[in-house]
């Protein structure tokens, strides 16, 4: 029998995996799709607590997740591929125009 | 007719307004226009309404209009008022009439400067300035004539500003003007407090009901009013700006620095006679400076070499007379010797004008001399005006001197020293006069050649103010005729109603005789003659003398020459104590302590901020990094708590 537990444990080793992902990876895509593990992760959450709870709120926010996260993407995507074009890297350690 | 009194003031600011904005389009013979014009309709006005003041019995001549409510306050109210009675009608005639006269001669004597314009919109400035002075019916309007003429005084003494030495002689008066100021701002502030009003016609009735003779608050107002009246009228020790004041062209000495603005102090002091009979120690206090004024002022002249000089040091000495006739209670003296000594006073400095005119900007009397054949109208009317200021019988100076010696020794408050120090002063004044006047017109030429041929007459536009002040030097004394000579001092009456029966009659009592004031008169007159003969004897009949004395009497020339070296006491005592701590709180306090704490404050966060922007080191997996610590130390918290 799979409970809630077992949701939310997967939920929380996906999202890890995001964060350590975010944290140590140097390429953008890489910590872009890292991104997308943590919101999917948070995604699988509501999805878990929305059966547990025999409530629709859940699921409605993951789709207000879904379409943000689709907006994000676009957005994001178009942000590295200019800094590709401009840079012939997506590395972020060579990025790092805001410098003091 | 009295209602137009606010023309009076108003007219020459017109002149102000059109000479300063517009005058250097105009041109100089419409601004000298203009300014003549607007301070001669304002005499005419004032003459007109002095004519319809003396039409009414003489207990109803009061008149006060309040134009407009200046600043109304809880208790406190000031209006823009003005008032006419014996006394401001009085001044306002000298006022205008002397200042039309002045304008008219500067016309002449400024022709051709560069500063034409500006010099006639300070001129009507003053003219206006003065006017709210006498004309105002409460302390502070007043005091902003007060301070107008003061601000007038200042531009025109420093009016040749490129001169360093006319710069810092505005400088001088301004701040010198300025310590007496602060007296008479306290003056007015403890009137307030001890009256709630500031209006003359509601100060000097409460005053005389709720407060007996001799109470100290009236006596501590009157001495603060007193303080700005030694500034403003160059009493000792205030005196020192006003010979320095000389830097200014010759007609604005003649207007500000001897006919009128000087003498402000002495009309507030009669002004508040009220007060100060009042307060009789303050009165004594008055008496003493003004004989102290008198003769050390006319001791300095003795030996001056600088026409304008001496003469500035004689109005010091004429003003500390009008002050010692309000301390011994003779404020009609004191104001009749105003007005005597705006005529001659204003007289001699115009002729000193045209004989600097004349000689090209010479002020030295040792290089002049002769001067009778080739200005023959100068020479004349400023023999009257010496004549008439040394006091000999007929002319304006004896009846008013005289007048004031005379209460001086036998006044309320009289006594014969005081009379002692008023003839000594009077001898001095007719040796000083006399001795510039033989070195200036008579002998012969001890100028260069080059000045002797440029020698000429002033032009009409200068003799003529010239001749008219002569002549009134000459009979402007029949006003007041004193009634042992068969007069009837009309001039003591038309103003007694402002200063009270009581002293008056006082006067009356006390007198000594009438021979003792015969006696009194005859030796005024002999040592009066006594200067003019030492005068020639030294200078036109033993010309070698002069120099023999100033060998013998060495130190007391050398200290007389350089003005007991006051001006050199109050650098060191005053000027540059304060001069040199001004430098070091500049230097120490302000250089280092204040800038010191604003510049700590700003390198404080500079430099603090340059540690903590190495924070921002613009790769985000480190901002990351702070954002997973910061969750995790934050859920660890609320787990572990």
């Amino acid at each position: 029998m799979i409970t809630l537990t077992h949701y939310l444990v997967l939920s929380g080793i996906i999202f890890t995996i995001g964060v350590i992902g975010v944290m140590v990876r140097r390429s953008a895509l890489v910590i872009f799709m890292c991104i997308e593990l943590m919101l999917n992760s948070v995604n699988l959450t509501f999805i878990a607590f929305s059966r547990y709870l025999n409530s629709l709120d859940g699921q409605v926010f993951v789709f207000f997740v879904l379409s943000v996260a689709a907006a994000e993407v676009v957005v994001g995507l178009a942000i590295i591929i200019l800094i590709f074009r401009n840079k012939a890297t997506v590395n972020v350690d060579e990025i790092n125009l805001m410098k003091w | 007719m009295f209602e137009y009194i606010w023309l009076i003031p108003f007219l020459p600011i017109i002149g102000t307004v059109i000479n300063g904005l517009l005058g250097k389009k105009l041109g100089d013979r419409v601004v000298g226009f203009v300014g003549c014009t607007v301070v001669g309709i304002s005499f005419l006005i004032s003459a007109s309404l002095f004519a319809q003041l003396l039409s009414l019995p003489s207990e109803s001549r009061f008149f006060s209009k309040v134009i407009y409510t200046w600043i109304g306050s809880g208790d406190f109210k000031a209006d823009i008022g003005f008032q006419l009675d014996p006394l401001s009608s009085l001044m306002i005639l000298v006022v205008t009439g002397v200042g039309f006269l002045i304008h008219v001669y500067s016309v002449g004597y400024m022709h051709k400067d560069p500063g034409y314009y500006r010099y006639f919109a300070y001129l009507n400035l003053f003219t206006f300035s003065m006017l709210i002075l006498v004309l105002a019916n409460n302390f502070l309007l007043m005091f902003v004539g007060w301070e107008g003429v003061g601000l007038c005084s200042y531009l025109l003494i420093g009016y040749w500003f490129e001169k360093k030495s006319a710069a810092d002689a505005g400088k001088k008066a301004f701040v010198v003007n300025r310590i007496g100021d602060f007296g008479f701002i306290l003056g007015i502030m403890l009137i307030f407090t001890t009256f709630k009003t500031l209006n003359f016609s509601e100060v000097f009735p409460k005053a005389v009901d709720a407060f007996s003779k001799g109470d100290p608050t009236i006596t501590l107002i009157a001495i603060f009013l007193f303080i700005g009246a030694m500034g403003k009228s160059a009493q000792i020790p205030l005196y020192v700006w006003l010979p320095d004041a000389m830097e200014g062209p010759t007609p604005v000495s003649a207007l500000i620095h001897a006919a009128t603005m000087v003498t402000a102090g002495v009309y507030m002091v009669s002004r508040c006679n009220a007060l100060y009979t009042l307060a009789p120690d303050s009165m004594t206090l008055v008496a003493i400076v003004g004989a102290a004024t008198a003769i050390f002022a006319a001791s300095i002249g003795l030996v001056q070499n600088d026409i304008k000089k001496v003469l500035a040091y004689s109005t010091v000495s004429q003003l500390g007379y009008m002050f010692l006739a309000c301390g011994v209670g003779a404020f009609g003296a004191g104001i009749f010797h105003l007005m005597t000594h705006a005529f001659f006073k204003a007289l001699l400095f115009m002729g000193a004008g045209s004989v600097i005119h004349a000689m090209g900007g010479e002020q030295d009397i040792w290089k002049m001399g002769a001067l009778r054949k080739h200005m023959p109208v100068t020479f004349l009317t400023f023999l009257a005006g010496t004549i008439a200021i040394t006091g000999f019988p007929g002319f304006a100076g004896f009846f008013s001197k005289d007048e004031i010696l005379w209460e001086a020794f036998s006044g309320a408050y009289g006594s014969p020293a005081l009379w002692l120090v008023g003839i000594i002063a009077a001898t001095f004044t007719s040796f000083y006069m006399f001795r510039m006047f033989f070195l200036t017109f008579c002998g012969e030429f001890r100028g260069t050649d080059e000045k002797l041929h440029h020698l000429h007459e002033s032009p009409g536009v200068m003799t003529v103010p010239l001749i008219i002040l002569a002549i009134l030097s000459a009979v402007g004394g029949y006003v007041g005729v004193p009634h042992i000579l068969g007069g009837s001092n009309v001039i003591g009456s038309f103003l007694a109603p402002v200063f009270g029966k009581g002293l008056e009659g006082k006067v009356e009592a006390h007198g000594g005789g009438e021979s003792l004031e015969l006696i009194l008169m005859g030796v005024s007159v002999v040592i009066a003659v006594v200067g003019l003969l030492v005068a020639y004897y030294l200078y036109l009949a033993n010309r070698e003398l002069p120099h023999k004395l100033e060998k013998k009497f060495k130190g007391i020339y050398k200290v007389l020459l350089n003005k007991y070296y006051v001006d050199e006491i109050y650098d060191a005592c005053i000027v540059n104590p304060i001069k040199n701590g001004s430098i070091f709180l500049w230097e120490k306090f302000d250089d280092r302590f204040i800038d010191g704490l604003v510049n700590g404050v700003a390198s404080f966060f500079d430099e603090g901020s340059a540690v903590l922007r190495r924070m921002q080191t613009g790769a985000i997996q480190s901002y990351m990094l702070s954002i997973v610590i910061g969750a995790v130390v934050i859920l660890g918290y609320y787990l572990l708590k």
